[in-house]
């Protein structure tokens, strides 16, 4: 079943303890859309990206990345969780990047790019090396593989962090703010990068406040709120003529 | 949004600033007034002749405190490795989500934490004597194998037990503490690279803990090498033991004590310079890194770069 889906989230519900973040999210993502998912501090953005990979388990409801099932193995009518093994397997076909870059700060650029490849596929380190070379060249940072993190801005450290997740060759890429922690200068340079991984056909789901990059790049907005998919459409169609009325506030305090 | 530097005019640099700097006149006097004191105690100590200073260098090299030497390092070595190796296990149990070993890991904190490490010195070498032999089966049921204990933890092994055993359990939450200290965010970016468990506490967390667990690491061994002194209750030849036996013979006391001290500040001396070095390889990507060999500082070779 919905093997043509890249994701596919059917009533999918999260709680943290009392506090339900995610009141039933249905969606659907085909291969090669890019879909941003926009909505006020606090409306499950995040929870919901992170439900896709597994970093957190699913409540009530089911999720599909690929036609396969997110965390549990079906049998009959029966449901069995994955081991951690099997979750790291499949966590290996969706890259992560997150508002904070998370890179490793003991490794170098290229070390934290070919840390992956070489510890989790296998692949040798010299073929590892090479393509973190053509992945660098292609984030506009071929000077740059002996640095380390700390020592590059809050920009060359994302586009090093959006290199390190392609080096997986994953087929869905997952972006949480990925630039709201950059000076507005910085900003431009990896929205740049995603524009150019969108074009190449890269499968995208991406929370941003750039709506200028909604706009132009975006297949599909969603705005969230309260846990809720509160309007879906095409971004042009969202942001100039919203349904609903909590879209048209949020929208007008970020336009 | 090119700013038009043509426009900017270029202003020379002006000359560096040449100032009289701040003086400190009292740190001069302090360090005047120490000097003195210093001189005071050094004279004493080389003119006194209560010190006996020819019966210190006449056993310095001797065979038997260099033989006791040789066992206080062994001891401190062995004992540091069982400690760091089962603290490093301990610490990850304690964190694991499989609350049998999470309370497995703690019971162990809390009893080689809340009893003495004389006392476990004391009872490991005495455990041949409570377990006649040592049986390996079922517990209550039939026994496959029989080790005759007193052959299989010997009185030195027994001291490396207490003592490593009991460092464990302070080693354990040193690295607990590391471990906490990294952000959650490389878990989870490791994560999300389909790292698995194992190799993400090997590869990325461990190696950013060690800047954290390596200063209170040199303190533990360098407070270990002191330690080791304990197991001459047991009657281990280390180094305090030898220099006790020589002592008791040639009723020298202050003059091997006094030898039995040089020794042991030569090798803590020894393992800072070496934390030192440590510390700074395990500093690499960080920002806070150390400031310079305490040593090269106080005698002016070598500058922190
Ligand atoms: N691990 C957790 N434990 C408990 N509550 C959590 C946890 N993670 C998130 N929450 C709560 O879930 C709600 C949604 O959080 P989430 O991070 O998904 O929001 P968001 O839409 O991404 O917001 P922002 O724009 O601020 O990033 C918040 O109220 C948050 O406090
Ligand atoms: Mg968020």
């Amino acid at each position: 079943m919905s093997a043509d889906l890249m994701v596919k989230a059917e009533n999918v519900h999260k709680h943290f303890g009392r506090l339900e973040v995610l009141k039933g999210i249905d969606l659907e993502v085909a291969p090669g859309e890019v879909m941003c998912v926009i909505g006020p501090s606090g409306s499950g953005k995040s929870t919901f990206l992170r439900c896709i990979n597994h970093l957190e388990k699913l409540t009530a409801g089911k999720l599909w990345v690929d036609g396969e099932l997110v965390g549990y193995r079906q049998k009959g009518d029966k449901l069995y969780e994955l081991r951690d093994d099997e979750v790291a397997r499949k966590r290996r076909e969706i890259g992560m990047v997150f508002q904070r870059f998370n890179l490793f700060p003991h490794m170098c650029v290229i070390d934290n790019i070919i840390e992956a490849p070489t510890q989790v596929k296998g692949v040798p380190k010299g073929q590892a090396r090479e393509r973190a070379r053509e992945l660098l060249d292609q984030v506009g940072l071929a000077d740059k593989e002996r640095a380390y993190p700390r020592e590059l801005s809050g920009g060359q450290q994302q586009r090093v962090a959006i290199a390190r997740a392609l080096a997986m060759d994953p087929k869905l890429m997952l972006f949480d703010e990925p630039t709201s922690a950059l000076d507005p200068e910085l900003v431009g340079d990896v929205l740049e990068v995603m524009r150019n991984l969108a074009t190449a056909g890269m499968t995208m789901i991406v929370v941003t406040h750039e709506m200028g990059f909604a706009r132009e790049v975006g297949d599909s907005l969603v705005f969230m709120d309260g846990g809720v998919i509160v309007e879906h459409g095409a971004p042009k169609d969202v942001i100039a003529n919203p349904q609903h009325e909590r879209t048209q506030s949020f929208l007008s305090k970020v336009l | 949004m090119t700013t038009e530097s043509t426009d900017l005019e270029r202003r020379e640099t002006p000359e560096a600033i040449v100032a009289v700097p701040v003086r400190h006149p009292w740190r001069w006097v302090a360090a005047a007034v120490l000097l003195v004191l210093a001189a005071m105690f050094v004279h004493g100590l080389v003119t006194n002749p209560a010190w006996q200073w020819d019966a210190v260098w006449k056993n310095f090299f001797s065979k038997e405190v260099l033989d006791g030497l040789l066992i206080t390092i062994e001891l401190t070595v062995l004992a540091m490795v069982i400690g760091v190796v089962l603290g490093i296990i301990v610490a990850v149990m304690r964190l694991s989500p499989n609350p049998i070993l999470a309370g497995v890991a703690w019971l162990y904190a809390w009893f080689f934490r809340g009893t003495p490490v004389l006392v476990q010195i004391v009872f490991w070498s005495y455990l041949a004597r409570l377990y006649q032999y040592l049986s390996l089966g079922i517990p209550f049921g039939p026994e496959f194998v029989y080790f005759d204990t007193n052959s299989l933890i010997p009185i030195f092994l027994g001291a490396v037990l207490g003592l490593g055993l009991n460092e464990a359990a302070y080693m354990s939450e040193i690295v607990r503490a590391g471990i906490l200290s990294v952000d959650e965010g490389q878990t989870e970016a490791a994560e999300a690279l389909g790292m698995k468990r194992g190799k993400i506490l090997r590869r990325i967390v461990l190696p950013q803990a060690m800047r954290v667990i390596i200063p209170p690491t040199g303190n533990e061994t360098i407070s270990m090498l002191k330690t080791t002194s304990l197991v001459t209750v047991i009657a281990v030849s280390d180094l305090f033991t030898v220099t006790g036996q020589i002592a008791s013979s040639n009723l020298q006391q202050v003059p091997m004590l006094v030898l039995a001290s040089i020794w042991y500040l030569i090798f803590t001396s020894v393992l800072s310079i070496g934390q030192y070095y440590i510390e700074k390889r395990y500093s690499r990507g960080s920002l806070r890194t150390s400031r310079g060999n305490p040593f090269a500082n106080l005698f002016g070779f070598g500058r922190a770069r």
